[in-house]
């Protein structure tokens, strides 16, 4: 409603991901040359690889889709207050779970059925992990951030035993092909998607977006959360149950995580694969970060990170894929630094008055 | 008695990047800044002495890389976390991803490899287990890095440097008044931390005369682990790391026999550093001004 | 006068913050060897000007003399608080500075630590500890942690951090406001012992008794300024009041006839009956370990304020919050009207007619990133979502409709219900929670600190709010920390002393020559409690 205001709160979200940019393409440059390339060379590539044709377009949003769904995980904790380290984990169960589900149904169960109900069950493997640390922390008031990051290993280390002693197909480390599930590719309605591995699950994640857009903003559950988050002594005083809104909104947001796992199982591989999920936890931490825990934020930071993780590849015959990896690193770094620091540029030097 | 020494040996051997790694670890989370980063110094430093013993031709050059390496991102990240007050848990994370993008990125520039280094001069002997037991005794990475532990517990307990760590962790704005510098402790402590993690990452490459891609494997993560299952005492974490070290030996030394499967002794640190933060065998309260920015 | 040479001189300080002017052109003489009273009431300035002191801020203008150890005065300006330390000037904070997983000697030593070949030589500490503490008598145990110890004895320690230190002039911010009768008797005896071996003691303090008990002379503040000095011999409570409040001291009594006037018309009974619109029995709150509150009782019956006395930390906090139902209830029963309530949940005590003014709004009030609006519907926000056609979404046309009315009603300014409740002033911000808890249908109020850090205008609104309330029959416990707003509104006034109610007093007889001694824990010799 105040223009002062509202100019505060754009520049407090943008200022902070475009110095990280800029940190990013200093960083990036330093290395380029280090190999002998130009950097302008390198970046055209990249840009051209990416959004310049049909295959890397197709191929950015195959990664921001798990990517979307990670993101708005540790968004939906952290705006309760609670910062969910264990996305990495919760994204592998849910993965696993809907594998497993397109295992069972038997071959031929129609896709209007076997889709939905693979999909319960990767934000239900999810929503389980994810209530875990929410319990701990209601319960028995153990650290979520110590909690999720135990059970990644855990999680990662239980899918990988039921694997290889059960469930995979010899030689591999992944479980049979699913025979009923999956979702179509977008190529088979835009054939310049070609070979593209995106699908179907981009629009479920984009709807999930939408709906925790709405819930956080516009209903009575997203009051009471966001009260939590930033407030849990009013929140209490005003008649919420901080405990109950913990548990809720770490199921949530670990079903939110375990629903990234249908992008791979049920898009594109048509069966869970040990390590599909590495580092796409973490970098939902820095897409949340980003995005400044806004769902379209989180949406727009994970297009982000996912041109940057293509990019990668497409420059590759120039300069290692590996580079990315480092801007990645240099991205996340010089937000977190950024954003307090930022905050305090904008709000000026308005210092808390003593009594 | 043989098999009693190799076990003890094993275990020594698997220990020591823990020590190390915790070691530092407990230092600088007991003066209120987060660990999430050692896996990150321990990688660093791992792969900062496999290029100085490369280059060198001596291992202790590398030793020399290796702390450089584990302090330099020590920095990064004080800087980060003190410095600009950026979230200690996100710097942490960008730490370690920072890490292994670029150890890989000059993993191939310099050996041009995406997997592992060629080899290079260290301290281990490969072989069986008699020999073992000798090659630990002769490593001097690995008393040093028994003596990690004491020496943390020692700076922490017993020098006026580690009552101000004991007090900036707790109670940072009390330490102020007090004209204790608690942003230099702080770079002070974490730098500390950089050193011996980066220590660790050293022990494990120069043991095995190369470095491979992502060669610490979440021993980072173990340490943090020890440290809390330590409850923040030194003592109390290394001897956690015995344990953790301990249990792994046991499923190397049982390979091969059906039982237990290495998964789950491989959870057993997660497993029981979860019990410990729920509070089931004896609550484990972590410093109160841990992971807070001080204004 | 004690000595004719000066330890502090200030003079024309002004600091703000922001927008805020905590000192203009405040003065301050200290003779060297004496107990300086600072007295005004609550914003006046003075803990600033005493951190000014200390060095933890800079003045925007004005000049600071500290007498050196040859006696005279050197100005030390925006000096640091190393500096000030260094020089011998210590300050005792409100709110403790300790270490709670230290032990005494370790937080006394803390940044000064003796060293013997590179170790901390912890024996010495506990020595030089144990030495300071008997030559003063802060009797406390070296060893002990501090975490453990009891409020008087962490007191004990941080003046021991500042002898520990070699200070010579020793800062005290409220010393007594935690403290128990006996503990404030100890300090008063550590206090003169330390001037007659040659400290000079500044002692902020809004309580007049201390300051006729044992300070030599007094400087008084308000609003940011220096407005009367006088020696202790030559001065009266009812000067350094009229100079504290800046109007005559008689006026608190006729605001209280006022209120006991009103009162006696409503012809209401006084004490508990089966009219009781909220009734305690034998309430037992447990924090930290100890019985915060101890066997309360009380009643507050329609159209009744009972006003709740005491020294801060006295377990009103407590009381409140269990009412509240913020805190767990270890025995007792309270009870709304004939409804038990002990275990209901906050919604279900709303439900059945309690409203509550909490303490703390920046804690507990208020969302402070939140809207006006949003702020406006806290705690009732289950009844703007619902329904069939809004299952779970909030219904944003009557949120905006209630702020329009509340912001009218109560006048919060400015009248921007998009406004995050952080941009308000702190009257403003406390007419939200007004409004919200007054605005809406209740039987009970619990009113907690309600005036606490707002502006004149606003007290005054606050307090005909509250009036009003008692008009309307509405039953109101409120709990103050300024006696003056206790006499000026309740009809029953409780004197709250350890976590029990030591007396109830009829309005009539409720003076403060009579509650001052209750309050810190004498018994009631005029009558027995009522």
């Amino acid at each position: 409603m105040t223009t002062p205001a509202t100019r505060r709160r754009v520049e407090e979200a943008l200022l902070p991901p475009l110095v990280a940019l800029l940190v990013a393409l200093v960083v990036g440059d330093i290395l380029i040359i280090l190999v002998g390339q130009s950097p302008s060379a390198v970046f055209s590539l990249m840009l051209s690889g990416t959004w310049g044709n049909w295959y890397g377009f197709g191929q950015v949003l195959y990664k921001a889709t798990t990517l979307i769904c990670t993101g708005l995980a540790v968004s939906f904790a952290l705006r309760a207050g609670l910062f969910n380290i264990g996305a990495e984990g919760q994204l592998a169960a849910g993965g696993f779970a809907a594998a497993v589900m397109g295992l069972v149904l038997p071959a031929g169960t129609p896709g209007l059925l076997a889709v939905p109900i693979c999909i319960l069950a990767a934000l239900a493997a999810g929503g389980v992990v994810g209530a875990i640390p929410g319990v701990m922390k209601a319960r028995f008031g153990a650290h979520e951030v110590i909690v999720t990051i135990m059970l990644n290993f855990i999680v990662l280390a239980l899918l990988n035993w039921i694997v290889a002693s059960h469930l995979h197909v010899p030689e591999t480390l992944h479980t049979p092909d699913m025979r009923a599930g999956t979702v179509a590719r977008l190529m088979d309605w835009v054939p310049a998607f070609h070979g593209s591995a995106v699908n179907a699950s981009l629009f479920i994640a984009l709807a999930a977006a939408g709906v925790m857009g709405w819930m956080l903003f516009r209903t009575r559950a997203g009051y009471e959360l966001r009260a939590v988050g930033l407030q849990p002594d009013a929140a209490e005083y005003g008649g919420v149950k901080v405990g109950t809104i913990w548990m809720k909104a770490f199921l949530i947001s670990g079903a939110l995580a375990g629903l990234g796992g249908i992008n791979y199982v049920l898009g594109y591989k048509y069966y869970y694969e040990e390590g599909f999920a590495a580092g796409s936890g973490f970098l939902g931490i820095a897409v949340a970060l980003v995005g400044r825990n806004h769902p379209l934020g989180v949406v727009i930071a994970a297009f982000l990170f996912a041109t940057l993780s293509q990019g990668g590849l497409a420059i590759h015959a120039l300069v290692p894929k590996q580079m990315v990896e480092v801007l990645q690193g240099v991205v996340i770094l010089a937000v977190a630094a950024a954003v307090p620091e930022v905050r305090r540029l904008v709000l000026g030097a308005r210092s808390g008055a003593p009594t | 008695m043989s098999e009693i020494a190799a076990f003890i040996a094993q275990t020594i051997r698997i220990a020591i990047p823990y020590l190390f790694a915790a070691s530092g670890g407990v230092v600088a989370e007991r003066a209120g800044v987060v660990s999430l980063t050692l896996e990150g110094f321990m990688l660093t430093g791992a792969f900062a002495a496999t290029l100085g013993s490369y280059y060198s031709g001596s291992p202790w050059i590398g030793v020399l890389c290796g702390i450089g390496g584990g302090l330099v991102f020590g920095v990064i990240h004080a800087v980060a976390s003190i410095r600009y007050r950026a979230d200690q848990i996100v710097t942490g994370i960008a730490i370690n991803l920072l890490a292994v993008g670029l150890t890989r990125f000059f993993l191939l520039m310099a050996f041009d490899s995406s997997s592992n280094s060629p080899r290079v001069p260290g301290f281990g002997v490969t072989g069986d287990a008699a020999s073992l037991t000798g090659a630990l005794l002769r490593n001097p990475l690995v008393w040093l890095g028994l003596l990690a532990i004491p020496a943390a517990a020692w700076l922490v307990h017993y020098t006026p440097f580690g009552l101000r760590v004991r007090a900036v962790g707790e109670h940072p704005a009390a330490a102020e008044t007090l004209g204790v510098p608690v942003r230099r402790v702080r770079y002070l402590a974490v730098a500390l931390s950089g050193i011996l993690a980066g220590l660790g990452g050293v022990y494990l490459a120069l043991d095995q005369h190369q470095f491979t891609d992502s060669m610490t494997a979440g021993r980072g993560f173990i340490a943090l682990a020890a440290i809390i299952f330590g409850r923040w005492e030194p003592v109390r974490a290394g001897l956690a790391c015995l344990l953790f070290a301990a249990a792994e030996t046991l499923q190397i030394q049982l390979q091969g026999m059906q039982g237990i499967p290495s998964q789950f002794v491989q959870m057993i640190p997660y497993v029981l550093t979860i019990v410990a933060v729920g509070g089931f065998v004896a609550r484990s309260t972590p410093p109160a001004a841990l992971g807070k920015v001080s204004e | 006068m004690t000595g004719p040479s000066l330890a502090i001189r200030m003079n024309g300080i002004h600091k703000s913050f922001g927008s805020v002017r905590a000192n203009r052109g405040a003065q301050l003489e200290v003779g060297a060897r004496e107990i300086h009273a600072l007295v005004g009431e609550n914003g006046a300035g003075k803990s600033t000007l005493m951190r000014l002191l200390a060095g933890l801020y800079a003045p925007d203008t004005g000049t600071i003399e500290v007498a050196a150890a040859s006696g005279e005065l050197r100005d030390v300006t925006g000096w640091s608080p190393a500096d000030a330390i260094k020089a011998g000037v210590g300050m005792v904070h409100q709110h403790f500075m300790l270490v709670r997983t230290l032990t005494v000697a370790e937080n006394v030593v803390l940044g000064r630590e003796p060293v013997r070949g590179g170790m901390l030589d912890i024996a010495r500490a506990l020595e030089d500890v144990r030495r300071i503490g008997e030559q003063y008598g802060l009797r406390v145990e070296p060893e002990r942690l501090v975490g453990e110890l009891s409020v008087g004895e962490a007191q004990r320690v941080e003046i021991l951090k500042t002898l520990f230190r070699g200070a010579r002039i020793l800062i005290l911010d409220e010393p007594t406001a935690v403290l128990s009768p006996l503990e404030v008797k100890e300090l008063w005896g550590v206090l003169r012992r330390l001037r007659d071996d040659g400290a000079t003691i500044v002692l902020i303090t809004h309580k007049l008794d201390e300051v006729m008990a044992i300070s030599d002379r007094i400087t008084v503040m308000r609003h940011g300024e220096t407005v009367a000095r006088m020696e202790t011999r030559e001065a009266t409570p009812e000067s350094i009041a009229r100079a504290m409040v800046g109007r005559d001291v008689a006026l608190i009594g006729t605001r209280n006839e006022e209120g006991e006037g009103s009162r006696s018309s409503a012809g209401i009974p006084q004490s508990s009956s089966p009219r009781a619109s909220l009734s305690v029995a034998d309430l037992v709150v447990m924090s930290r370990g100890i019985r915060a509150v101890d066997g309360v009782s009380l009643s507050v019956a329609p159209g009744e304020i009972l006003g709740i006395a005491g020294v801060e930390g006295n377990g009103q906090t407590e009381l409140i919050e269990a009412i509240a139902g913020l805190r767990a209830v270890a025995s007792g029963t309270i009870r709304l009207g004939e409804r038990d309530v002990t275990t209901a949940s906050v919604r279900d005590r709303a439900a059945a007619g309690l409203a509550h003014i909490p303490e703390d709004r920046h804690r507990r009030g208020l969302v402070l990133e939140y809207s006006v609006a949003d702020n406006l519907i806290l705690g009732d926000q289950h009844r703007y979502a619902g329904g069939a056609r809004r299952a779970w979404a909030l219904d944003d046309v009557r949120i905006g409709a209630n702020a329009r009315d509340e912001i009218e009603r109560f006048d919060i300014r400015p009248p921007d219900a998009a406004l995050p409740a952080r941009a308000l002033s702190g009257g403003n911000q406390q007419k939200i929670v007004i409004a919200r808890e007054m605005g809406g249908t209740y039987d009970v109020l619990l009113a907690s600190q309600p005036t606490r850090g707002v502006d004149v205008g606003a007290i005054e609104f606050i307090h005909g709010q509250l009036r009003s309330a008692r008009e309307a029959g509405k039953a109101i416990l409120l709990v103050s920390a300024e006696l003056s707003e206790i006499l000026a509104l309740a009809d029953r006034v409780a004197v709250m002393y350890g976590g029990r109610i030591v007396a109830t007093l009829p309005r009539r007889e409720a003076t403060e020559d009579r509650l001052g001694p209750l309050m810190t824990g004498a018994s009631d010799t005029t009558r027995p409690a009522a």
